[in-house]
């Protein structure tokens, strides 16, 4: 393994990793305050309960998030060193404004941790409240960092290094907007349905266990609204990267060819040495119409790059079909769920519809890991878009492998603890038996 | 507003959230030491205590951290890339500690009723509270150290030399003692238990005396370790105030500890922690990275640090009053 690709790999390892505990940190504050909420104006102690097991959920996925969250400040100097030190400037001011956000995140989260009894009831619920909204921000500020690896904006280059810092126009660099919503709308949906599934498989074992009842309507809310409204910022995002990412369109659509009226792709393998899409159900007029809103826009296709500044194709169109395709599950569970309700029929009862959600339940995380591998391997080989490639970037330390090695084991043991501990801890059912009359 | 004054601003930012951080996570790193040290009939109070005394609050005394990285990558680019890629391997080493010290702590606090699970956790939040601060300590030794030599983005002195030698790693020691030393004086004040109380009064009294013995060792390795600093903390107008100072608080927070005025030993130990960190801080100024790099030649563009500046300092405006609000929930008054 060359020292480059251990560096790669030590950095999507350590963001695959700490990306699902900081969504599970933007999500389940919110359904953690919505049960608080709940209880606070029906007064039944069920919701109580549920806030209380949530909290703790957060309590250990937060700790998760945070360490593995320092680890990643750091690798960014640690493995990239002379991409920080280029860009430390320039996308500094996002990571300290995040830096705030996770202050005010982890104070007020002790508060409502270890506060139940300390603070009045609404000092309680809005430090909840505050717990939530900071970690959305925090996850915000982090994104548009990364948003500006993608559309790097800010600055004027002259003879390879920046001039003319401006890092309010970096900030509000073309992607940031459209990649911070996006990614925000990931975390609730993916959040909403892995709760939801928990909850869905503990009532297949105790179908009137009304604790569970009320958990899977809070957690299928959150989920379901977040799923409905995420191919609205997926498109928003689509027409960013048609404008300014035309290669990474390119790779993840699968599309060679420049054409006009460029039809979407759903599935297939990308050929490289044929230059072509093979085995994909194309849909006329799809890929121009979805990223440029006209059925007759011309679509760039690869053949317009040069070779050496492709990213590695298959990689990045098949984790954009997975991505694409996890959330359409979502969205179809959704409308069942909705109809259900509508109908006025309890969905808790249908035991199709609940080992349906149970089998929803790692759709969300499987489409932000995919997402991710298509914004980040879809930018390669650059760490800062035409600007900067990832091999100049590395460190000069030798025996990456090491540490990649290390991390990896680590995170492993986490996992596998945090799993053994939300079994244990989080996801079993009250003691006191609570049963529907 | 003149360009130096901003770099300087920058560069007193960043120290003074070390020295929150050394106050506050170093204190948590403290607790963990004093869990693994634990003896006699009330180790186990003792160690609850440590629990109850850090649970609500680490996490967030972890942020400081983040923010003096944050401030350093964004205001002085080229210092942070320039450390990251000398000390590689003791920031790394940094890093595992910090992620065996936090999931061990929230692993033990959320498995109740297991005893074998419950000192498995403890062992590992220990063994890592004992680690990461000598680490961060032989850190901040091996960037006072002058060995850290990069040119053009290469390491030209090796990957181990700059901080494996006996200077930095006096100086984890020191950290570590000095860590110690706070955790069992802020402990004194966790409990209205006046035998618990004893047992970390005597703590207390003994790390002082460690802290004493590591300083004249720091500052005798200083010599051959840390020569330039060696020479500003000896040789400058302001070092004898302020050493006169740190050595006053040190002497009043041992008499305070010996006379059971906890209030007044807390106080004078935060001050004394406080003097030793700003007796570096100005002994190094104005390098980041002797000898290369300083606070001027590595500032980030005006643009970009009236922009942190601002940032700073709205973000304090609503940070302190919610650190002070935190304290006042959970450190007013004792169970």
């Amino acid at each position: 393994m060359d020292n480059l690709f251990a560096a790669r790999s030590q950095m999507a390892m350590s963001l695959g990793f700490h990306i699902v505990f900081a969504a599970l940190g933007i999500g389940m504050p919110l359904l953690m305050v919505l049960a608080e909420w709940r209880w606070l104006r029906t007064g039944d102690e069920l919701y109580l309960i549920l806030a209380k097991r949530w909290a703790k959920g957060t309590a250990i996925l937060f700790a998760v998030g945070a360490v593995s969250g320092t680890v990643l400040s750091f690798e960014l100097g640690l493995l990239w060193p002379h991409f920080m030190g280029w860009a430390g400037a320039l996308i500094g001011m996002p990571f300290s404004l995040e830096g705030f956000a996770f202050f005010t995140e982890a104070i007020f989260l002790g508060i409502y941790l270890y506060g139940w009894r300390r603070v009045s009831g609404r000092a309680h619920l809005a430090s909840g409240v505050l717990v939530a909204l900071s970690g959305a921000a925090s996850g915000i500020f982090v994104v548009i960092a990364n948003a500006w690896m993608n559309t790097p904006t800010g600055f004027r280059l002259m003879d390879g290094i920046p001039h003319d810092i401006d890092p309010i126009a970096a900030i509000f660099n073309p992607s940031a907007f459209p990649q911070a919503i996006h990614m925000m709308v990931a975390a609730y949906a993916a959040c909403g349905f892995a709760v939801a599934g928990v909850h869905a498989l503990m009532l297949l074992r105790r179908p009137e266990n009304l604790f569970h009842r009320r958990a899977l309507q809070i957690a299928l809310a959150v989920g379901g609204v977040a799923a409905i409204l995420q191919p609205l910022s997926g498109d928003v995002l689509a027409q960013a990267v048609a404008r300014y990412q035309p290669v990474k369109l390119a790779a993840l659509e699968g599309q060679f060819k420049t054409e006009r009226a460029a039809p979407a792709r759903i599935g297939g393998w990308p050929d490289i040495d044929a230059q072509e899409t093979r085995h994909a159900i194309e849909i006329p007029y799809g890929l121009s119409l979805l990223a440029f809103h006209d059925p007759q826009a011309t679509v760039r296709g690869l053949d317009s790059f040069p070779r050496h500044n492709w990213p590695p194709i298959p990689v990045v169109h098949v984790a954009f079909q997975i991505m694409v395709a996890s959330g359409m599950v979502l969205i179809v569970v959704t409308l069942w769920g909705a109809y259900l309700a509508w109908r006025r029929r309890s969905f808790e009862n249908l035991r199709w519809f609940l080992r349906t959600v149970v089998l929803a339940a790692p759709l969300g995380f499987i489409a932000i890991e995919t997402g991710w591998v298509v914004t980040e391997v879809g930018r390669q080989p650059w760490i800062i878009s035409g600007v900067m490639r990832t091999s100049e970037a590395v460190t000069p330390m030798p025996g990456l492998v090491v540490p990649f090695i290390t991390f990896t084991l680590l995170y492993v043991f986490l996992t596998v603890i945090v799993i053994w501990l939300m079994r244990s801890q989080v996801m079993e059912s009250p003691r006191i038996e609570v049963q529907s009359q | 507003m003149n360009g130096i004054g901003l770099e300087m601003i920058l560069a007193t930012a960043m120290l003074v959230s070390l020295n929150f951080y050394a106050l506050a996570g170093g204190a948590d790193f403290g607790g963990g030491v004093w869990d693994l040290l634990a003896r006699g009939a009330r180790a186990k109070q003792q160690r609850r205590l440590i629990a109850q005394a850090i649970a609500p609050i680490w996490e967030a005394n972890h942020v400081w951290l983040i923010l003096v990285i944050v401030i350093l990558f964004t205001a002085f680019p080229p210092a942070f890339a320039a450390i990251s890629t000398a000390l590689h391997i003791p920031i790394t080493l940094m890093l595992i500690g910090i992620v065996l010290r936090g999931s061990a702590f929230i692993f033990r606090s959320y498995t109740p009723n297991d005893d074998t699970a419950e000192r498995r956790w403890s062992r590992l939040f220990e063994i890592a509270s004992l680690v990461t601060p000598i680490l961060l300590g032989v850190i901040v030794g091996a960037i006072a150290s002058g060995r850290i030599q990069i040119k053009e983005g290469m390491v030209t002195n090796g990957f181990l030399r700059s901080w494996l030698a006996p200077f930095p790693v006096a100086v984890g020691c020191f950290a570590l003692a000095l860590f110690a030393f706070l955790a069992a004086v802020y402990l004194t004040l966790e409990t209205r238990d006046t035998l618990l109380q004893e047992d970390f009064r005597l703590r207390a009294l003994m790390s002082a005396l460690l802290v004493a013995i590591l300083a004249l060792v720091v500052y005798l390795l200083a010599e051959e370790g840390a020569p330039s600093i060696r020479h500003h903390l000896a040789g400058s107008s302001w070092t004898w105030p302020l050493q006169g100072l740190t050595a006053f608080a040190a002497t009043v927070a041992i008499i305070a500890l010996w006379k059971r005025r906890y209030p007044l030993a807390r106080i004078c130990a935060v001050a004394q922690v406080s003097l030793i960190l700003w007796g570096w801080g100005l002994a190094q100024s104005p390098y980041l990275v002797e000898p290369d790099i300083n606070i001027l030649n590595a500032a980030a563009p005006p643009s970009v640090m009236r922009l942190l500046l601002l940032a700073l300092i709205l973000g304090g405006v609503l940070l302190l009053p919610s650190f002070f609000y935190l304290y006042r929930i959970f450190k007013s008054r004792p169970d």
